[in-house]
């Protein structure tokens, strides 16, 4: 199964309530995800402040924000925020070197997200409990995603969470398997990417951002791993520029995408779409097989 | 409690009985639709709940004001089901008789499975509507997506717009009306005749689901019948 949800704020003045509605819809997937949950939200000036990086880092020790400090050119003032399994840490830095600072500091943290405009969230536990855990209700931005898992193929961890967030700003979700992963992380391994779990959703992932290197844009990236990958899937991928949606050419797994002049959603199922402002004049569709759906900010 | 006959619940309410969702959950409405105390109900705040009115086994009215999540209605016997907004996945599913019609659009296998009734989906239909029908009516206003009837036995669908790719794939029996275009056909779907008696039963099928199209705009499609068997001089290539 798994959980979908993804939101995109046109209209500046929702910007103050991104987290609410997040929170709404969240609870109207978490039936198809009970075991973990994680978030990303773009433009939290709160979370990861203007003129700022911020790192999310699981496993990270207690002084860590002493550490990378030290690391870092003339020694700026490093916040770290801890937030259940995810640290938060950001500094006024370019996001890379944020990251090879963590990674100096703390060899065996995983960063699991990255960006000047972007915090993610990961963690085990029910969606409900986890939306406080986060403080989603006191987010605020212009765009988050969530997805709640109900793992198949690897283990409850917070590793195991999505979104996957590779490279900068950079986030996908999934519902579904891919058949062919472990031939494609091969192929990607042997041009020098590495990755930090099992997870079959890894691989689209750093697929992607590969992609993305490479000059193409959402689309293209999501076309051509329609042709790389096997399996099934819904996949919601979204960066600095916006967001993009995708379900494979059999697409057993449900999308549903709601446009409005004020927002563009999509989820799982209708109802976790149910209590967003104006829902009844959205126009409400189901995405086609093997099409790329993309709005940019 | 034990559910009345159609009469006594008339008299006793002869307006809808209200069940706002947002009050009470599935569970308590389905217990009372199970058993009805009324012969009518409306349903408030359906914000896309899941299974809002399987089962129903009784001769009742049921009026879902707003959209339906999975299973709306599944499993109908002698109930009528009027959702005013979308349904979510598999709406009507196994239907045995009665009526359900959505006036918004439908999500994957609308009508799966099933054995009789009407299914009017007023708006489109998405994947695999009609997925392995076996006897009930489908009348979509609008289009449908790919897989249609897939592996269908028997029953009539009725499609008013266009139809996605893979109409009709391993169909067995049940005939197929598209008033639109058809973007591929299935495995064994095949184009044929219409005769009088295919107009007539399009006709009934239209007037029933209130449409006044030309049944002459129609094609019909049905069964090749050439996967019913094994085929001696094709056995090297089984």
């Amino acid at each position: 199964m798994c959980g979908i949800i993804g939101l995109h704020l046109r209209d500046p003045e929702l910007h103050p309530m991104l987290g609410s509605l997040l929170d709404d819809m969240l609870c109207g997937v978490s039936e198809r995800g009970p075991d973990s949950v994680g978030v990303a939200v773009y433009g939290d000036e709160q979370r990861n402040p203007p003129g700022q990086s911020a790192v999310s880092v699981l496993h990270a020790p207690g002084d860590l924000d002493v550490a990378v400090g030290a690391l870092l050119p003339n020694r700026p003032s490093v916040t770290a925020t801890r937030t259940g399994d995810t640290t938060v840490l950001a500094a006024p830095v370019a996001a890379e070197a944020l990251t090879a600072a963590v990674a100096a500091a703390a060899p065996d943290a995983l960063v699991v997200g990255r960006g000047d405009d972007l915090v993610v969230y990961k963690g085990v536990g029910h969606p409900s409990d986890l939306a406080v855990t986060y403080g989603l209700r006191e987010v605020t931005g212009w765009q988050g995603l969530a997805h709640t898992r109900m793992a198949t193929e690897s283990a409850i961890i917070p590793e195991g969470c999505h979104p996957y967030s590779v490279g900068p700003n950079q986030c996908l979700v999934h519902n579904g398997s891919f058949s062919n992963h472990a031939t494609v992380r091969r192929d990607l391994q042997r041009a020098g990417v590495s990755f930090d779990s099992e997870n079959d959703s890894e691989v689209g992932a750093r697929f992607v951002a590969a992609c993305l290197a490479e000059g193409d844009d959402l689309e293209k990236a999501l076309l051509r791993l329609g042709e790389t990958f096997d399996g099934f899937y819904t996949l919601l991928v979204t960066s600095e520029e916006g967001f993009a949606v995708v379900r494979d050419e059999i697409a057993c797994k449900p999308a549903v995408i709601a446009e409005h002049p004020r927002w563009v959603a999509m989820a799982s199922e209708f109802r976790a779409l149910a209590d967003l402002p104006g829902i009844g004049e959205a126009r409400v569709w189901e995405p086609d097989p093997g099409k790329v759906y993309t709005w940019q900010r | 409690m034990a559910a009345l006959s159609r009469s006594e619940a008339e008299e006793r309410a002869p307006s809808p009985v209200t069940v706002d969702l947002r009050e009470s959950g599935v569970r308590a409405l389905n217990a009372e639709l199970h058993a009805p105390t009324a012969a009518a109900y409306e349903v408030l705040n359906p914000l896309g709940a899941h299974s809002i009115g399987a089962g129903i086994a009784h001769e009742i009215d049921v009026h879902v004001r707003g959209n339906a999540g999975y299973f709306c209605a599944g499993m109908n016997q002698r109930g009528r089901v009027v959702v005013d907004g979308s349904a979510g996945n598999g709406v009507a599913e196994n239907m045995m008789s009665g009526s359900v019609r959505v006036r918004g659009d439908a999500s994957q296998a609308a009508g799966a499975t099933g054995r009789g009734g009407l299914l009017v989906i007023e708006g489109r239909a998405s994947m695999r509507c009609g997925i392995s029908m076996k006897g009930i009516d489908i009348v979509v206003g609008g289009d449908i997506g790919a897989m249609g009837a897939f592996m269908a036995q028997a029953g009539r669908l009725v499609v008013c717009g266009d139809v996605g790719d893979g109409l009709g794939d391993s169909i067995y029996e049940a005939r197929i009306y598209v008033r639109g275009t058809v973007g591929t056909l299935g495995a064994d779907c095949v184009e044929k005749e219409m005769r009088d008696e295919h107009r007539a039963e399009l006709a009934e099928l239209l007037a029933a689901a209130g449409l006044d199209h030309s049944v002459d705009e129609f094609r019909r499609y049905g069964s090749g019948r050439t996967l019913y068997h094994f085929t001696s001089e094709h056995s090297a290539s089984y």
